[in-house]
């Protein structure tokens, strides 16, 4: 289980906390006003930012000192998910190996994830070639390769469109396969359709998840405030 | 361990550049204790900052509509113009300025128009010709550093802009002016600097007590008068001034932090009406005062090629080593030391550019003194130039490499961190081709400008194991005019033939 613990995190102004734990094949929606701290408490979890206070703990392991790459996770990003001179299949097999000095098996197997991602016979393309759907279906497919128990999503799908962005979630739904996912969103649809708990974010606490059902049926305060009821 | 010790070649790397520049200057000034400066010296000082800050100024005013004419127009034979804009930098100054004087001279096509129209006739040497052969060595190089920085605005800002409905004006208040404030005082500073230091347009066109340099100076002093203390004070000299004026041009340039965008060709709209005569207008008279010294220099030499003397090979193969070793090592360097600034080390920053301090001659001055009282200085010639041409290429590569540096660290450092993409696999997937371009662009400067350096070899060089440049240089010398314009041709296609070969090697490697 991924376990935040009295979590403080600062940048100027800026100000959350977060003491919560997520169990192990959870898919959490964390949800909030913009300017709460969504990107940024994920950005805590991934190592790309440092807490004043508190522990990041995964399977009862304080993940501080390890390298985002080597933490038990894989992000996609709002954007820049893929390196844009490389073709599909590099951009994916740097999954399984940095230096892309892959074997035959890892080749097929970067075949093979493209494949799952209905991408099948592209890996030659460079992204620009791309469309925004495909760019985020690639992406997944890295994530797929890389087999981190815990995915964490900001926001890769926010420029799709609505049915684009339900087709691209219940794909993450389905490849998830029991590893835990994190999901930034600003939109409760996604909420209700992903995940089964949502943690809020608001007046610089990240709440507690909750199932998200019972969350929206009874928001509090905050969540009246951010839905406009 | 092993990481250990890599993670010290950057320092070690910063250490042999300063011993090589502030070393150098140091012995200088140890030499130079005695005598302070005279009228004849505060004279040149004077005259050197003049001219320096006049080509730097008239070089950057027009390289701006010229860059952005070439940016947003098409039309034939534009590529070509482009690479054009890296020739005259790239031609060795000696044949630049013969190129120079066929056309501007007494006897030059646009004096003989001059006359017809009872004009009277333009000089080209003083201040006038010192600042034209600037403006014609630099003007392109400007503008090349711009198109560079035009280029480098995504295109989806254009897009955006236009779908905004805003004309050329708003256009170029919101998206260009930004890039020309970031782009533009860098340039020009470096502009500055290089004429603070250009050695051979001086020693052509200037001269005498009104139009003399720093520079001129120390190599007089080193190789006609005879005398090493004045010439180490004129180098402490020379060295000061070019070390406050990095320092301060260093704060001029700043990185613009634009989003990536897909690396998509340039879409910048191409306004009509007035706009496009302008532009074709800057795009004919720039192509005009580029072309006809080049091709003055073609007609001269073209017909001795044929039948040059076997010295003249010896020279140019020697020319060619000397340049692609000093080049490469450059590169390398740059490298090594924008990696380390890229990690977040300033210092690497100062090392790569601290040779901008050093002129090749002071560099040359100091080696010259340290050398001489225990080996014959011929004899360390060609290592020298190497060791002094990479060191003094360095700042350029840099220059070239750090703003795509910092801008890949921005738009794909997180992903490649995410990734565990480090150490040699994200120098070879990452780095590497995202800057392949200005690398190629960088090496091929580095190595044509090795190629046509006429500085420090001609303080070390004895009669023999000279380089091409020096060979042209003691041809004109011998009144062997023929001859030495057909050398000067051959150092010409050589110098062009390395530069394109390391561009167009960067332009293919260059991620699409």
């Amino acid at each position: 289980m991924l376990r935040l613990e009295h979590l403080d995190l600062r940048q100027d102004d800026f100000r959350l906390q977060a003491d919560l734990t997520v169990p192990v094949g959870a898919r959490v929606a964390v949800i909030g006003p913009s300017g709460a701290g969504k990107s940024t408490l994920l950005m805590a979890v991934a190592g790309f930012f440092a807490p004043v206070a508190g522990r990041v703990l995964w399977a009862g392991q304080d993940l501080a000192g390890r390298a985002p790459g080597d933490r038990p996770l894989s992000i996609l990003f709002q954007d820049q998910n893929l390196f844009p001179h490389l073709t599909l299949a590099q951009n994916l097999g740097l999954g399984l190996r940095a230096d892309l000095r892959l074997d035959a098996g890892q080749r097929a197997r970067v075949e093979e994830a493209l494949q799952r991602v209905g991408l099948a016979g592209m890996g030659a393309r460079k992204p620009a070639q791309l469309s925004g759907g495909q760019i985020g279906r690639a992406a997944l497919a890295r994530a797929l390769l890389r087999e981190r128990p815990l995915l964490l999503l900001d926001e890769p799908f926010a420029a799709l469109g609505p049915a684009l962005k339900a087709e691209m979630l219940d794909l993450v739904a389905e490849l998830a396969d029991g590893a835990t996912v994190l999901m930034v969103t600003h939109d409760p649809a996604d909420a209700r359709r992903f995940a089964d708990q949502t943690i809020l974010v608001a007046d610089g606490i990240a709440h507690a998840p909750r199932p998200t059902a019972e969350l929206f049926a009874d928001p509090p305060p905050a969540l009246r405030a951010y839905l406009g009821i | 361990m092993a990481s250990r010790a890599v993670a010290l070649i950057p320092a070690l790397l910063a250490l042999i550049i300063v011993a090589l520049t502030l070393g150098s200057a140091a012995v200088t000034a140890v030499w130079g204790g005695g005598g302070g400066l005279g009228p004849a010296d505060w004279a040149a000082l004077r005259f050197t900052l003049l001219q320096a800050a006049l080509s730097a100024a008239v070089s950057a005013l027009l390289a701006v509509p010229l860059a952005r004419a070439l940016v947003r127009r098409r039309f034939a034979g534009r590529g070509l113009l482009l690479r054009l804009m890296a020739a005259p930098f790239l031609l060795p100054v000696v044949v630049a300025v013969l190129g120079l004087l066929a056309v501007f001279g007494r006897s030059g096509p646009v004096n003989s128009l001059l006359a017809v129209l009872g004009l009277p006739a333009l000089s080209v040497f003083g201040l006038h010709g010192v600042v034209l052969a600037h403006v014609f060595l630099n003007l392109p190089l400007v503008t090349r550093m711009l198109v560079h920085g035009w280029q480098a605005i995504p295109a989806e800002r254009f897009r955006l802009a236009q779908a905004l409905g805003m004309g050329p004006g708003p256009q170029f208040r919101h998206l260009e002016l930004p890039m020309l404030r970031a782009t533009l005082p860098g340039a020009a500073a470096l502009v500055f600097l290089l004429c603070l230091t250009s050695f051979a347009v001086a020693l052509t066109l200037g001269g005498g007590p009104k139009a003399s340099t720093v520079e001129l100076a120390i190599y007089q002093a080193l190789r006609f008068d005879f005398l090493p203390g004045k010439a180490a004070t004129l180098a402490a000299v020379q060295f000061a001034l070019c070390a406050t004026v990095t320092l301060a041009a260093m704060r001029l340039a700043r990185v613009e932090g634009f989003g990536a965008g897909l690396g998509r060709e340039v879409e910048m709209p191409a306004p009509g009406g007035w706009r496009r005569g302008v532009d074709a207008l800057m795009i004919v008279l720039a192509a005009g005062f580029l072309l006809a010294p080049l091709l003055a220099v073609v007609w001269r030499g073209a017909p001795g090629v044929v039948a040059l003397p076997p010295s003249v090979g010896w020279a140019a193969a020697r020319s060619l080593v000397v340049a692609v070793l000093s080049a490469v090592l450059a590169a390398v360097a740059a490298l090594v030391l924008m990696q380390a600034r890229v990690a977040g080390r300033r210092w690497a920053e100062l090392a790569a550019m601290l040779p901008l301090a050093a002129s090749g001659l002071v560099m040359g001055t100091g080696l010259f003194l340290l050398v001489q009282p225990v080996a014959p200085v011929e004899r360390l010639a060609l290592p020298v130039t190497m060791l002094v041409n990479a060191t003094l290429a360095l700042p350029y590569l840099f220059r070239l490499l750090l703003p795509e540096a910092l801008r890949l660290e921005a738009d794909y450092a997180r992903l490649a961190e995410s990734l565990s993409l480090r150490g040699a696999a994200r120098l070879r997937l990452l780095v590497l081709p995202r800057l392949a371009r200005p690398l190629g662009f960088g090496t091929g400067l580095a190595a044509a400008l090795s190629m046509g350096d006429l500085g420090v070899i001609a303080l070390f060089a004895g009669e023999r194991g000279v380089t091409l440049p020096l060979l042209v240089q003691r041809l004109t010398g011998a009144y062997r005019m023929e001859a030495a314009a057909s050398a000067a041709l051959l150092l010409v296609g050589l110098s062009f033939a390395l530069f394109w070969l390391f561009d167009r090697w960067g332009a293919r490697h260059a991620a699409a």
